[in-house]
């Protein structure tokens, strides 16, 4: 674990009353780097990046995000450096808000001009047609709306990116558009992305290094080329990677 | 099929009638449904969840739905009235949302709205609906179904919020299911469990099961044929174990788009969309 580290976790620990979700979980995401998080729906993927992204108060451990000790409170910069796509983009928009306000405001929270520009740009680059602006959650589709939770999470050009189930509701096509546009901005702005995701082909596809998760613990963290390989050190990896292969009906 | 279809729809539309002019969502989409699991894969907007919304009356203001004919088991649903649409909803035809959390209610616990969901439609009291929602929630593989009975919409993690839904639309034992991405949330492993349980409702029951989902693999190896929709139409049906070799140009293209563990690549193709395909 190296002190420059764009993401140092260390004994990250996480509860809700009685349930203790995160167990002791530690790891590292170098700068630049896009770091894969894959596992058993309930492990508490979810809750670790909401611990990164400064929205779950009720953790101990230790976070060092670039270079910074982090407090449970964050201030208005981390909130422009770190920014957070949520697995559930429908619970993640304002109802009652356009796709313009919801892309205007945080420009207008963190006084960025040419608000113009930066809208239309992020409203092209998910694919979305400019006609959609005017438009209201209930009014798009399931993928319609999780493209606007990506484009409101790079209007603001962040430095890390939390990227929760980014593409689940997305059609393989426009699913490759955001994947390609995703790594050709890690690779011109140099950002670092966690991304969690059910889908070991896209992991395989967009990060270095990944980490399983069950009951709560980092179970192996292991390399793109381990998963290609299809070749885990654990029997819970290994049975993830059996189970991407599709449905088998006995008999 | 040998048997009378469970669901027949023939030119089926839903339009949006809105300010700045009609949104066609779905544009004259036919098919019929036996007890068979049928799956719809497609482009995003390309109007799979509102068939599905449709075929159960749920298209919100200011959608149309019209369709020259759409029967459920021979009753002709264009003419049915209001009330009697609401009682096939959820005892007969059922549908798993595309998003879980918002169609479940924010302020009653999860395991209260399974219970509830079963005796709206069966005479049943209250311990033994608990008892059931209790079964239903272990079915579907939650773990401590116990704790989480009693948690809120907001405090269960994605993957549990689909199958919360999917509890809550199985135990009404409903003869058609219409799943909108129904393990999208789901670790592979445990969304092959819950595919499971939706294999033996239709093997063993006869349930007709719509399956929508982006997850061409998964379509490919679970169902037996699949409706390839774009821009509210259907381009191609084929045999879902043929998905491979599917001839229409925007059905290849969609395969060509997948990442693959075994064929890394640095950028992914995509979809050069041709408008003749709408024509
Ligand atoms: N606000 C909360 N109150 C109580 N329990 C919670 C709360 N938020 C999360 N949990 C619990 O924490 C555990 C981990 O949830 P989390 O959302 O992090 O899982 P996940 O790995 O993201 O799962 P999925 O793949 O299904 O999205 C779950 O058991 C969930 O019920
Ligand atoms: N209230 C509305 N007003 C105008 N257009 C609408 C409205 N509701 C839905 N639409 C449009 O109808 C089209 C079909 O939507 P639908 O939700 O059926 O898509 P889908 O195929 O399920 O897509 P996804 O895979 O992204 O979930 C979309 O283009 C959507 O923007
Ligand atoms: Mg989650
Ligand atoms: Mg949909």
């Amino acid at each position: 674990m190296s002190t420059n580290s764009a993401i140092n976790v260390d004994k990250l620990n996480v509860s809700f009353g009685d349930s203790h979700v995160v167990k002791d979980l530690s790891f590292a995401v170098e700068p630049g780097e896009s770091y894969g998080i894959v596992g058993e729906s309930g492990s508490g993927k979810s809750t670790v990046l909401r611990v990164l992204a400064g929205l779950n108060r009720d953790w101990s451990g230790e976070v060092d995000i670039l270079g910074k000790r982090q407090p449970k409170i964050r201030d208005k910069a981390f909130y422009r450096a770190v920014q957070m796509v949520f697995q559930d983009p429908y619970g993640s928009l304002h109802p009652k808000k356009t796709v313009d306000d919801t892309l205007a405001e945080p420009l207008a929270i963190h006084g960025i001009r040419d608000a113009e520009t930066k809208i239309s740009r992020a409203l092209q680059d998910v694919g979305l047609p400019a006609s959609f602006r005017f438009r209201y959650p209930h009014q798009l589709s399931g993928g319609q709306r999780q493209r606007v939770a990506i484009a409101r999470a790079l209007v603001l050009e962040p430095t890390i990116l939390l990227l929760d189930e980014p593409t689940s509701a997305l059609d393989v096509s426009i699913q490759a558009e955001v994947l390609n546009l995703l790594q050709a901005l890690r690779h011109e702005r140099k950002l670092t992305y966690i991304l969690v995701s059910h889908d070991l082909a896209v992991v395989g596809h967009m990060c270095e290094r990944l980490l399983v998760m069950q009951f709560g613990r980092g179970v192996e963290e292991m390399t793109a080329a381990t998963l290609a390989a299809r070749a885990p050190q654990t029997a819970y990896a290994q049975q993830l990677l059996t189970a991407s292969e599709g449905f088998r009906r006995a008999g | 099929m040998a048997d009378a279809p469970l669901l027949t729809l023939d030119d089926l539309r839903v339009d949006f009638h809105t300010p700045t002019g009609i949104v066609n969502a779905v544009r004259g989409l036919s098919f019929t449904l036996g007890r068979e699991r049928l799956g719809i894969v497609g482009e995003s907007g390309s109007g799979k969840s509102m068939t599905g919304r449709a075929i159960l009356d749920l298209i919100p203001h200011p959608g149309v739905v019209t369709a020259k004919r759409m029967e459920f088991r021979g009753k002709d649903l264009t003419t049915m009235d209001k009330a009697s649409r609401r009682k096939l909803r959820g005892r007969h035809i059922s549908m798993v949302m595309q998003d879980p959390k918002f169609s479940l209610n924010p302020v009653q616990t999860v395991g209260d709205q399974i219970a509830e969901a079963y005796r709206v439609h069966h005479k049943a009291s209250a311990r033994q609906a608990k008892e059931r929602s209790l079964s239903m929630l272990e079915a579907v593989q939650i773990r401590e179904p116990g704790r989480v009975y009693d948690l809120y919409p907001h405090e269960v993690s994605g993957g549990m919020g689909q199958r919360v839904m999917i509890a809550m639309m199985l135990i009404a034992e409903p003869e058609i299911l219409i799943a909108d991405e129904p393990t999208s949330a789901l670790d592979v492993t445990v969304q092959l469990q819950v595919l499971k349980i939706l294999d033996d409702l239709v093997t063993s029951r006869g349930m007709g099961l719509i399956f929508i989902s982006h997850d061409l693999h998964l379509v490919k190896s679970f169902c037996d044929r699949v409706i390839v929709m774009y821009g509210g139409k259907a381009m191609e049906t084929l045999p879902a174990s043929e998905l491979d070799r599917a001839q229409h140009p925007y059905t290849r293209g969609l395969l060509g788009c997948l990442p693959d563990l075994d064929h890394p690549r640095e950028k992914l193709a995509t979809l050069n969309r041709d408008p003749a395909w709408l024509a």
